[in-house]
């Protein structure tokens, strides 16, 4: 079943330049496995399709539980350029934790996540 | 060798609370007040300050700052590290002496101060030599922007700030200097670290990550159980306990608000990461890879495991450049069709541009209230949203065509879409954008000077 990440990560972002990082924290350490196969960074790229005009990289923090995004070219120009509301893509975590992915039935029932 | 330290975090950025760094110091026992005052466009502010008047161009609220704790500090033994010196270290330092005089504290204490970041007059030499310094994100050469250069300050790391220390420092006053350095320093001088130990020094720098958010690693921001997070009204600012074997705990200070546990600390350390295995800063690289967290008591979090890698030659070098001129106008437009009144706003502002012939580098748009920070993500705005903001910017070369710009947002009220209000503010203000050019400089070319003074 569809799961929204909301219910299985949390997240921070910030910026380096016209670049927006989204770290992506599993809730529970069972979660982390899940996130690792799902939110690969095409699937990250594809999710931001008119907000990230250049490339995602992807990094994994199995110590953390998380996974670390660049999505970069997002920020019109980045720092004191940037026309948004949010040069500083504070709002890329949220954003991000819209995304749904894919959980076998069970684990999900398992969590209470139905 | 003291077997534990505690440096508390004060400022996450300058203009954060003011209180923090004052509550810090009298809210517990703690060794070393860390200040981060500079942001990446923070020095052109303060050159622009500085040539107006030859004795600013510093943080001016470190003074005030200096003359609530200064006194606490010297009768507890507390150190201070802060970069508030910007570009005038020295008129900084005078100011903080003349605090000093007025509470009767001169011959007390000891004020260090590091200078060197600042090769704004070396910048031709450098050219002149083959030292490029490109942009490090786009390629570009420097000399694209060279005529419109404000400052240029190199990212220095601890090493200075440990001199100062090492020769008797209270209070070590920096120009450009890494926020991490700020929190490794007063580690090194007190465990004796060597320049080569860099699993340590990783973990120094990634402590100093961790608090040099201020708030923000002890609850604020925070997305994990958000709800519930106590009395944020009354927020603890982050705290390192540093044990000479390079491992650490992050707490805050007894009877605070916030909450410090391993969500937290996660989400502090994921904050504008880039390659984590390659934190680079002039001390060290560190590998947050390699960072074990354990829960170790409430508001308690220990860091242990922590890896790092060899220094690299280069240092940072951050340049401000003028980049052209910006205004963004708001207006709010009510239910019914709030969404659809906002797009036929814009429709009819971006045509009358057009019709007045002025040209922008970017004309942004944004809907706040129906997709400002999601964009398409959200879908099609409800008609039944209670309210939508419109919100234009523009930016360009030509001052007089964002100042014509900003004639344009009011008119709408009389001569648009109804049921639209907002306007109290005036017309918006044009601004200067001075951007950021970041670029990278060998080590040997740059000499940081320490200096001692009595305070």
């Amino acid at each position: 079943m569809l799961v929204q990440l909301v219910k299985l990560a949390h997240a921070r972002s910030g910026d380096k330049g016209d670049t927006a990082n989204v770290g992506l924290i599993a809730l529970k350490p069972e979660y982390f496995p899940w996130l690792n196969r799902e939110v690969t960074a095409e699937r990250v790229k594809e999710h931001f399709a008119g907000i990230c005009q250049g490339e995602v990289e992807r990094f994994e923090l199995p110590n953390l539980e998380a996974l670390n995004f660049l999505l970069h070219e997002s920020l019109d120009g980045g720092g004191t350029l940037s026309l948004m509301t949010d040069a500083q893509g504070k709002t890329f975590s949220t954003a991000l934790l819209r995304m749904k992915i894919e959980v076998p039935d069970d684990e999900a029932r398992k969590f209470g996540l139905i | 060798m003291r077997e534990r330290i505690r440096i508390a975090g004060g400022q996450g950025f300058w203009g954060d609370l003011p209180d923090a760094p004052v509550r810090q110091v009298e809210g517990g026992p703690i060794d070393y007040l860390m200040l981060d005052y500079l942001a990446e466009v923070t020095m052109s502010i303060m050159q622009k300050q500085r040539s107006r008047d030859p004795n600013a161009g510093y943080a001016k609220d470190f003074i005030p700052l200096m003359r609530q704790i200064l006194p606490a500090c010297i009768e507890r033994n507390i150190k201070v590290t802060a970069n508030a010196g910007g570009v005038n270290v020295e008129g900084c330092a005078q100011a903080v002496k003349n605090v000093a005089a007025e509470l009767g504290l001169s011959g007390k204490y000891r004020l260090g101060i590091v200078t060197g970041d600042d090769i704004m007059t070396r910048l031709d030499e450098f050219l002149d030599r083959g030292i490029e310094l490109r942009n490090m994100d786009t390629g570009e050469a420097l000399s694209q922007v060279r005529d419109r250069i404000q400052s240029a300050n190199v990212y220095l790391g601890a090493w200075p700030m440990v001199e100062a220390l090492n020769r008797g420092a209270q209070i070590v006053i920096t120009g450009r200097a890494t926020d991490t350095g700020l929190t490794l320093a007063p580690l090194i001088h007190e465990f004796g670290w060597a320049v080569d130990d860099w699993n340590r020094l990783s973990a120094g720098t990634i402590a100093g990550h961790i608090i040099e958010c201020g708030g923000q690693s002890s609850g604020g921001n925070c997305q994990y159980d958000w709800r519930n997070i106590p009395d944020l009204a009354n927020i603890g600012f982050p705290i390192v306990e540093a044990s000479p074997d390079g491992t650490f705990i992050i707490t805050k200070h007894e009877g605070t608000g916030g909450r410090v546990n391993i969500p937290s600390v996660k989400e502090q350390l994921l904050y504008e990461m880039g390659d984590p295995h390659e934190y680079i800063t002039p001390d060290c690289v560190a590998d947050f890879a390699t960072v074990q967290l354990e829960d170790a008591g409430e508001n308690r979090v220990r860091v242990h495991g922590i890896k790092g890698y060899p220094a690299t030659d280069s240092l940072k070098v951050s340049i401000s450049y003028s980049a052209g001129f910006k205004a963004v106008g708001t207006l709010v437009y009510s239910w019914p069709d709030a969404y659809d009144k906002a797009k036929a706003a814009d429709q009819i502002l971006r045509s009358r541009l057009d019709r007045l012939g002025l040209k922008f580098d970017r004309v942004l748009t944004e809907f706040v209230g129906a997709n400002a920070t999601h964009g398409p993500l959200v879908g099609e705005p409800s008609p039944d949203l209670a309210e939508v903001q419109l919100r234009v910017g523009v930016r360009g070369p030509d001052r007089s065509a964002v100042e014509r710009f900003t004639k344009e947002i009011a008119p709408l009220i009389l001569t648009g879409p109804p049921g639209v209000t907002g306007f109290a503010g005036g017309r918006p203000k044009v601004e200067e954008i001075v951007a950021y050019w970041p670029a990278l400089i060998p080590k040997k070319e740059i000499k940081a000077s320490v200096q001692i003074i009595e305070g």
